[in-house]
């Protein structure tokens, strides 16, 4: 009896209390993730569902799986979503309206029906005795056990996962390979293309841009004889992003003269 | 405590990843959210292994890690293809078989 008193008070109640402390938040963090906006916010988020899930394997005598949990998910494979959201932009917030009519109430109603039907399963269902528990096959220690079984039963999908992870590999890195369409024209093909193209206009070369005493910045455009600014003496950035001014504040003949001399 | 309150906790996590892959339109969240689902799968082995006292359900569970691994690499890989063509993650975006 004092025994059973010792065994409960050291093993089952510190497991009860890390249960119910951390589930309902694993269980929080989760469905926070479905519901920021900011997919950085929902890798945080699920990172610390991994590092809670880690605490779990690890109170559930699965030592190796926690601290590879830890390594592997939240280490690697958690830093690449973010290294990936930060490459494809970290203020990517996906709106929440939904495009397809209906689609959210649906699939509440059916994650409900799913769930309810997977707990009143495992409400149901007995297995005729208590837990085992790991003690037994883990008297050579945890790491020795998995790599027992790792190395002599599992061997063969141990050397096909293997091949797969490599595969993997390759695959990324055909995928991320670019490939430009076309070759890049080199300066003798662009030189060339400039004398014997249709037209000499752009032979000397473009305009240069701004070219006035008063304003000589890359975003105003040159005046040409005729006193039209040149659109093709600005870059083509500038241009596109709207970054121009108007030239024509700064012509000679309309420079408002009352004023003092600018400094 | 029953060692089954970890297979609740499983099936619930199960189920908010699956909500969220069908819900999110983020390439990149959905994709979490299957991570979401594998681990909980995971739970469920290593829950297991404790009930039955054997360790094969962990090296199963090692065995998913793995090659949710290669998935994530090989995943992430085409979002950027996808990203670098269409300049969108957005699973909607990827729609042109449709048109």
């Amino acid at each position: 009896m004092v025994d059973l008193a010792i065994a409960v008070g050291q093993t089952q109640t510190p497991e009860a209390v890390l249960f119910w402390v951390l589930a309902p938040l694993t269980v929080a963090a989760a469905l926070a993730m479905l519901l920021v906006k900011k997919a950085v916010h929902s890798a945080i988020l699920m990172a610390s569902v991994m590092i809670n899930l880690a605490i779990f394997y690890i109170a559930q005598d699965a030592l190796f799986l926690g601290i590879v949990q830890i390594v592997v998910y939240t280490g690697a494979v958690m830093m690449l979503f973010l290294f990936i959201l930060m490459l494809v932009g970290v203020d990517s917030s996906d709106s929440l309206t939904e495009t397809i009519p209906g689609l959210r109430p649906i699939a509440i109603t059916a994650a409900v029906g799913f769930g309810g039907l997977m707990v009143s399963l495992i409400g149901r269902a007995t297995l005729g005795r208590s837990a085992i528990g790991l003690e037994a096959a883990n008297s050579n220690g945890n790491v020795k056990g998995i790599a027992q079984l790792l190395f002599s039963t599992y061997v063969w999908p141990f050397e096909v996962v293997s091949a797969l992870l490599i595969t993997a590999a390759l695959g990324a890195m055909v995928l991320a390979h670019h490939q430009s369409l076309q070759l890049r024209p080199t300066q003798r093909q662009l030189s060339t293309q400039r004398f014997r193209g249709a037209s000499l206009a752009n032979a000397a070369g473009l305009p240069a841009p701004g070219v006035f005493a008063r304003h000589n910045a890359v975003d105003v455009p040159a005046l040409l004889p005729d006193g039209t600014p040149a659109a093709n003496s600005i870059n083509a950035t500038l241009q596109a992003r709207g970054d121009m001014l108007t030239s024509g504040t700064f012509e000679l003949g309309k420079v408002d003269t009352s004023k003092g001399e600018e400094k | 405590m029953d060692a089954a309150n970890y297979l609740y906790l499983s099936v619930l996590l199960f189920t908010i990843g699956a909500v969220g892959v069908v819900v999110r339109r983020n390439a990149i969240v959905v994709f979490m959210c299957v991570e979401l689902m594998l681990n909980a799968a995971n739970l469920a082995f290593v829950t297991f292994s404790r009930i039955n006292g054997d360790l094969n359900g962990q090296v199963v569970a090692f065995f998913t890690m793995v090659v949710a691994a290669c998935e994530v690499v090989v995943g992430l890989a085409i979002i950027v293809t996808i990203y670098r063509s269409r300049r969108s993650a957005s699973v909607d975006d990827a729609s042109l078989l449709k048109r």
